[in-house]
């Protein structure tokens, strides 16, 4: 079993468009949505769900007002500004404190040391997450609560489960398909898989953000490729990131035209591979190859990375 | 005022519309400040190129503990629910990169025995570009958590002044950080299925913020009308569309701001700077 997993740093560069195809053109794999707070892969593949499990992050602080004496302790003691004073600020004792879930971060301190013994740690139900039976095999995916935290968490979970999957079932792959940025979601997608792909696009920003997430992977010690999207929307900047990959020894695995097919695959609920085949859909077909050369070698064998 | 700038969905154009607007409103004004809030992919200065005036770095409380002072009661193991702070052996043993900065180990150690010192998680940079003033945060890679350095940054907004903050993408801790407090939020997206699902998310988002929004649809003619019907059905209004033109995305490339790559594309933004502007007094 190999795992894949598919991130960017830049969003919309075409993450999803991509892991779909790769889950059309893979034989055995289990598809793995770990963008968990825009999830959208779904969109593509009709996931029919079979097993439906609710998410429970971290805990957040209750403050019982029947207990509580307005004392406002716990105001000071609070790192986070998640308290406040009941009543009006001037006239903190005797109405009961009140506490903001979207800024708790459920340490607990509050209810450690109210001495009315007011406040409780309640479990957080922060999301659900899905196994489900896809036209183009199973998969694992989420849905976070809306301004949820602990999204580092449910990925973790997403990523244990479609392992297991792979493993009952004998599956090759588990394609993850990641979220942007480098934070806690994209770190936890990506520790202990076997390959990283960046997809990025020949923009400033697409650059910039392409060597953050390369430094990112180089920090945790996992191998990465890069895959250059709309590649002919600015050929000098297309052309300055393979330099780039070049001298960092990161393969460049492939380059995708700018081609309006990823938008109608998507509204025909369809991979841009299934949708069509035309010249975005070849290149994404031999960017899969070089792929999973590289998944199951751990090196490229077939001649076809782009060294510039 | 703060404006923020946001999407579900990455790469529908936050910073090409929030720079422009920028832009736009300190050309007909003082007192216009541009804040990166993607404190883990900031773009906004690949197109503002600001002069970076001064630059610090931000960081959390994480304990320290004197091995002498401890007694290995386990108190802060007990305490600590991130499990940053354990007992091992004869003495506490930290894990600061799980540590939020509660404070609780050293409020429950009797022995005096935990101290805090700071553990950087990024840097935050000022300056300005031109009239426009210029503010960002760059988080530390390897470091997962960025809300409390969004939170730092936006400490650093003062009280008077107009501010347009581009958000993260996404729908969680570091977009809610960011909007919190905001007085009003664009809502950027594209007429595409992944474009509406991560709308609908967004809406929902600032919805239970109770911070009041709009809808702003970029790549017009990419997709279908699904976008527009979704904001006619909930009511929501669309305050600005941007065409699907592809010069936007090559100046896009270059790290050009749209309005100075194509000042044709000036008046929508002067419109849009005005609309977003009487929300304050509306």
């Amino acid at each position: 079993m190999k795992e894949l997993t598919v991130i960017s740093g830049k969003g919309g560069t075409g993450k999803t468009s991509l892991v779909a195809s790769f889950a059309a053109l893979a034989q055995s794999k289990v598809i793995a949505d770990c963008d968990v707070d825009a999830a959208d892969l779904h969109l593509v593949t009709a996931p029919r769900t079979v097993e439906r499990r609710s998410f429970t992050g971290g805990k957040e602080a209750v403050i019982d007002p029947d207990l509580c004496n307005g004392c406002g302790f716990c105001l000071d003691l609070c790192r986070f500004g998640a308290i406040s004073a009941g009543g009006s600020a001037s006239s903190i004792a005797g109405e009961a404190c009140t506490i903001d879930p979207f800024l708790c971060e459920g340490c607990g301190v509050c209810a450690r040391f109210c001495e009315a013994g007011a406040i409780e740690l309640d479990e957080r139900t922060q999301g659900e997450w899905y196994i489900s039976d896809t036209r183009l095999g199973p998969m694992v995916h989420a849905r976070l609560g809306i301004a949820a935290e602990n999204s580092g968490k449910l990925v973790s979970i997403i990523r244990n489960r479609a392992r297991e999957i792979a493993r009952e079932k004998s599956l090759e792959f588990v394609m993850v398909d990641g979220s942007p940025g480098i934070g806690c979601p994209v770190i936890a997608s990506i520790t202990g898989c076997d390959l990283v792909m960046a997809v990025t696009e020949p923009t400033l920003s697409g650059r910039h953000d392409l060597e953050r997430v390369a430094d990112l992977t180089a920090h945790f010690g996992i191998p990465l490729i890069v895959a250059v999207n709309k590649f002919d929307l600015n050929e000098a900047v297309a052309r300055e990131i393979e330099e780039w990959c070049a001298e960092k020894k990161i393969a460049v695995a492939g380059r995708i035209p700018y081609c309006a097919d990823f938008t109608a695959a998507m509204i025909a609920c369809r991979s841009v591979v299934e949708y069509c085949d035309r010249a975005a859909s070849s290149a994404i077909r031999e960017l899969w190859t070089v792929t999973v050369e590289m998944l199951r070698n751990g090196e490229d064998r077939s001649g076809r990375f782009v060294h510039s | 005022m703060k404006i923020a700038v946001a999407s579900g969905k990455g790469g529908t154009g936050k910073t090409t519309i929030a720079s422009s607007l920028a832009l736009c409103l300190a050309d007909n004004r003082h007192g216009v400040t541009f804040v990166d809030c993607d404190v883990e992919e900031p773009n906004g200065f690949i197109f503002l190129k600001p002069t970076v005036e001064s630059s610090e770095t931000a960081s959390v409380p994480v304990p320290v503990v004197n091995e002498a002072l401890c007694t290995a009661c386990a108190e802060c193991g007990r305490i600590c629910r991130f499990s940053a702070i354990v007992c091992l052996g004869g003495a506490a043993v930290t894990f600061p990169e799980l540590c939020k900065g509660c404070g609780g180990c050293s409020l429950v150690c009797d022995d005096g025995a935990i101290t805090e010192t700071g553990r950087v998680v990024g840097k935050i940079e000022s300056g300005s570009s031109g009239r426009l003033g210029f503010l960002h945060g760059k988080l530390r890679v390897g470091e997962a958590m960025s809300p409390p350095l969004i939170r730092r940054l936006k400490s650093k907004i003062p009280a008077e002044g107009i501010f347009i903050l581009d958000a993260p993408p996404g729908t969680s801790c570091p977009v809610v950080e960011t909007i919190r407090g905001c007085d009003f939020v664009l809502l950027v997206t594209e007429p595409t299925p992944f474009g509406l699902n991560d709308l609908e998310l967004a809406v929902e988002m600032v919805r239970l913020l109770c911070v009041p929004f709009a809808v702003g649809v970029n790549r017009i003619g990419s997709g279908d009308d699904r976008v527009e019907r979704f904001c006619r059905r909930e009511d929501i209004p669309i305050l600005f569309e941007l065409e699907d033109d592809r010069r936007i995305a090559a100046a896009y490339s270059r790290g050009e701001p749209l309005i100075r790559a194509l000042p044709e594309y000036g008046r929508l933004f002067e419109k849009l700077g005005t609309g977003l502007l009487m929300e304050k007094s509306a």
